[in-house]
């Protein structure tokens, strides 16, 4: 590492990158990383054309094939009209699978913003406030004390269940990884000479938390948050198999597949569809962190 | 003799540590003259770079007082702290550590600028020809402007670490340890910088350092520090003619001479370091010195002018101790 | 020349194949050290030193790293031609290996003394337990330690003990060759002149050889018999100690020595080397030091200049060299 870094030839003006740069260039070696992050891309441009469809037709298409029921086609295997097959309403599966992405993918990415915002924010405070820092990582102490799964439950039941309500639940009980996840690396961060540097030049505190710190402490919050979608993901249709989480008829993968599980014996695609649509998400959700995390870590860098 | 630029006066820095007092910076006077360079010597955890910290206040002191250009800095408040920023600034030890990976060359060099508000944001032109005046100065080749820290060398970085903080056209400079990450011809390079940019731009530097052919190279005064403790303070030249503390003495004898004809005779040193937590009263070298007496350890000491601007901590001399002691040409 | 060479190493080329292209570590390294006697190897950051002492080891991560060709004759056999099995009873039981950080070579949650009896036993696995104890409490009286101390952990040391005990556990198999990398260069100078005096001491009294890994001319000059010069991978300079102090004939020493401030001489303008190292993934062709020097003359841009010996065993590799140097 030393060897390759400290030389640049003197002749050639090498185009400069910076450490974002650097990390992409990193990112992109990783071929399976690569082929989920597009998979992912995939999956949240068939949420969006699904929502400018809804927006357009006024929610019409949405009632006549997503959620209208057919009784005639109950249960059938897949084939070339239907390609996922038919559920036990005689909805076509690969269009409630389609229209499933925005519950389950895009929910899952919303509760995690929200708690990386939170979270992050509590965490940069009480890392860079040794001062604050007592009080509010014990507070984030209790909320860890309770798996997440079921403190989110707990706040469902609560609440009622319901769209808002699960988003809620989730996005809570993600806030205390986030804040520890960012709160040890400003930790670390805050003992580097540039910060005294920036303060030797009258740097203020917003501005060394800002530009200083949080840019070279987000690196291990950007690989949490990639894999918290996943736990998110994964929560979410973990309520909705309980029959907490979203309610039927809207098509979540998770509901989805906890309706579908009485009718296994009779028609397997119907609960291997939404499984397997939830598993590879979470698969792909997972190479795509675990391609940041070797992208973003200077150490593995070689 | 022209009014001193800096006065130290009683400066104190105690930490809080969960088993006592760590006295880092005990009791340390001194005044530097315009355009001079004070050079502070000792090994790691003797309080050097603690004492450039709290002159600056980066670390508040304990206690004490700061005058600079006739005014205590430590009354100041927040805003006057911030002023003060441009007329004294710090350029660290390891040129990999301070400087922001996430800041190309132009943004860190712009930082003080902006954070002061000489130049604002929108004013990139001028903020431009700025930097480039001052990358020029310090000799870093324009087109390294967009470069980030990692894609440059050690002696590079320094480079930027001096501009930054020559930008805000400062008085008094605190150096920690600026030379001491890098290669020895590198080394020479800075060195030959800092002492360039001295005379051209009359600046005045505090420098800290654990190499003593580095510090006799650059400093016209040396101060030696034990501990927390200021321990001896002559002409750079004295202190090597005739260091007459005996830590002096032992530091100086432990140095390797690039020479193979110079044999050296060792002022060997036993037992344990005093620890500076909570420590006894007198002097902290006494449980490793050759010479220890019952008096070393009643209180401590002050520093005593033996000679003229030569002053040295210890009981052999002075008119306590009334008995003078052969030195070593 | 005497015939008890130790180590000699010929010809060797280290590389380092990464995304960034090809690092060219070492070019070409020859040298040699006789028995007992202590080699300072003097480099700049990034001129190879610790690849060298890695190569010699066998210790060069592959991949990226290639030893690409050369030789390593110890004790009269080839390095390289070895087994990974046999190269592993080598190391620590006829070459050991000290580093710079003592703060992190040593397993934070093991005894000293039992750190010391892992290497003993390791090599003489049918020792008793109670000797290898014995063995190891000798060790660490050896390097000024008491042995009672045997029973504390890593973080009840200070730093320069910390090298000591490090120092015990290279020298417990009593190796015939002591690789030390810039062994002092993490402690304060007290500290360092004693681990120093400790070292040249072991030497006489175990007739080890030790090479010298160092960035510190003044080290150098106290502690060692011979003296290597590395720039970008290359051996340019290679002699007695006094060849090299006194005599030296290539423009990179003789900048070496104007770089570092005299403590001796009033205090004057230094004449540091102009430049940077080269790049070593994209390493000049010719003299690798053509670009910083002075003398450059057209011919040593074309090829590499040859190493020669301009008399005892003193060897430069410049085209001026036996010319009356640069000196």
């Amino acid at each position: 590492m030393k060897m390759h870094m400290n030389h640049l030839p003197q002749t050639q003006t090498r185009k400069q990158r910076s450490l974002w740069q650097d990390a992409w260039r990193r990112f992109k070696k990783n071929k399976l990383a690569v082929i989920s992050a597009l998979f992912i891309l995939l999956l949240s441009l068939i949420a969006i054309s699904t929502i400018v469809i809804d927006l357009t037709t006024g929610n019409s298409f949405y009632r006549q094939y997503v959620i209208k029921q057919n009784l005639r086609g109950k249960l059938d295997a897949p084939s070339a009209a239907h390609l996922f097959g038919q559920d036990e309403f005689g909805r076509d599966v690969l269009l409630r699978m389609i229209w499933g992405v925005r519950y389950s993918l895009f929910m899952g990415i919303l509760a995690i913003v929200f708690s990386t915002l939170v979270g992050g924010f509590i965490g940069a405070i009480s890392g860079y406030y040794a001062k604050l820092d007592n009080v509010l990582m014990r507070f984030m102490d209790i909320l860890l004390a309770i798996p997440s799964m079921l403190l989110a439950t707990a706040i469902v039941a609560a609440l009622g269940p319901g769209l808002v309500n699960v988003l809620v639940a989730i996005g809570i009980a993600y806030i205390p990884t986030f804040a520890r996840t960012l709160r040890a690396s400003v930790l670390t961060v805050k003992e580097q000479e540039y910060i005294e540097a920036a303060r030797a030049v009258g740097a203020d505190d917003f501005r060394i938390i800002t530009k200083y710190i949080l840019p070279n402490a987000m690196a291990p919050l950007i690989v949490q948050s990639t894999l918290g979608v996943a736990g998110a993901l994964l929560s979410i249709a973990g309520l909705s198999f309980l029959g907490l989480g979203i309610q039927p008829p809207t098509p979540e993968w998770g509901s989805m597949l906890s309706n579908a599980r009485t009718y296994i014996r009779d028609a397997w695609h119907i609960t291997v569809i939404p499984g397997l649509g939830i598993m590879l998400t979470i698969l792909a959700l997972n190479l795509v962190g675990d391609g940041l995390r070797d992208a973003l870590d200077p150490k593995l860098k070689s | 003799m022209s009014e001193p630029l800096i006065r130290v006066s009683g400066l104190k820095k105690y930490f809080n540590t969960p088993s006592g007092f760590l006295h880092a910076v005990e009791d340390v006077s001194f005044s530097l003259d315009p355009q001079k360079t004070l050079g502070v010597v000792g090994e790691s955890g003797c309080g050097k770079s603690t004492l450039g910290r709290a002159i600056l206040r980066l670390q508040e002191p304990t206690a004490g007082e700061v005058w600079f250009e006739g005014e205590n800095i430590l009354s100041y408040d927040a805003a006057r702290l911030k002023q003060l920023r441009c007329r004294m600034q710090i350029i660290f030890q390891d040129p990999f550590a301070s400087l922001n990976p996430r800041m190309s060359v132009f943004e860190t060099i712009a930082e003080p600028l902006l954070i002061q508000g000489v130049f604002s944001k929108k004013d990139r032109t001028g903020l431009t020809r700025a930097v480039r005046e001052m990358m020029d100065q310090v000799g870093l080749a324009e087109r390294l402007i967009n470069s980030y820290p990692h894609e440059l060398d050690g002696g590079r970085r320094q480079r930027i670490g001096v501009a930054r903080a020559l930008v805000l056209n400062p008085r008094f400079l605190v150096c920690d340890e600026p030379v001491s990450a890098l290669d020895v011809s590198i080394q020479a390079q800075i060195l030959n910088l800092m002492q360039e940019l001295q005379q051209q731009l009359g600046l005045t530097y505090l420098f800290i350092t654990h190499d003593l052919s580095v510090v006799k190279h650059i400093s016209d005064d040396i101060m030696v520090m034990y501990l927390g403790q200021v321990v001896e303070k002559a002409p750079a030249e004295r202190i090597f003619e005739n260091p007459l503390h005996p830590y002096t003495q032992a530091l100086l004898s432990a140095i390797p001479i690039p020479d193979p004809d110079y044999k050296q005779e060792r002022v060997l040193l036993k037992g344990e370091v005093t620890s500076p937590i909570n420590p006894e009263p007198g002097c902290r070298f006494a449980k490793r010195c050759p010479q220890v007496t019952t008096a070393c350890l009643k209180a401590n000491l002050p520093l005593i002018e033996v000679e003229d601007n030569h002053y040295v901590a210890c009981t052999l001399f002075g008119s306590a101790g009334a008995q003078h002691h052969a030195v070593r040409g | 020349m005497k015939n008890n060479v130790l180590l000699e190493v010929k010809d060797l080329v280290v590389r380092y194949e990464t995304d960034d292209g090809v690092v060219q570590a070492l070019n070409s390294v020859s040298l040699s050290l006789q028995q007992g006697r202590i080699l300072g190897v003097v480099g700049e950051t990034g001129a190879g030193k610790t690849t060298l002492a890695k190569a010699i080891m066998q210790l060069i991560p592959t991949p990226p790293g290639v030893i690409a060709s050369g030789s390593v004759f110890f004790d009269g056999q080839d390095l390289l031609t070895f087994s990974k099995q046999h190269m592993r009873s080598v190391r620590g039981q006829q070459i050991s290996m000290i580093f710079q950080d003592p703060m992190t070579s040593l397993n934070p949650v093991m005894f000293v003394g039992e750190q010391i009896m892992e290497v003993i036993r390791s090599h003489n696995p049918e020792m008793k337990k109670s000797e290898a104890r014995a063995k190891a409490g000798e060790m660490l009286e050896m390097v000024g330690i008491p042995a009672e101390r045997a029973v504390e952990y890593p973080h009840q040391f200070s730093g320069g003990m910390k090298q000591r005990v490090i120092i015990a556990i290279a020298l417990a198999c009593n190796p015939k060759l002591l690789i030390a990398d810039e062994p002092t260069t993490a402690l304060d100078v007290t500290i360092q002149a004693q681990v120093l005096d400790m070292i040249r001491e072991l030497k006489q009294k175990l007739d080890t050889s030790i090479i010298l890994i160092t960035h510190d001319l003044g080290v150098v000059a106290q502690n060692c018999d011979d003296v290597a010069i590395l720039y970008a991978g290359e051996i340019i300079e290679h002699g007695s100690l006094r060849d090299i102090f006194k005599a030296h004939q290539h423009p990179y020493t003789e900048g070496l020595f104007k770089s570092i401030p005299s403590l001796a001489s009033k205090a004057q303008r230094l004449e540091p080397i102009k430049g940077l190292m080269p790049d070593p993934t994209n390493l000049p062709s010719g003299c690798k030091f053509s670009d910083r020097c002075q003398h450059t003359k057209p011919e040593c841009r074309d090829q590499m200049p040859p190493f020669v010996d301009v008399g005892g065993g003193h060897w430069v590799r410049c085209v001026l060299a036996g010319k009356g140097g640069v000196g």
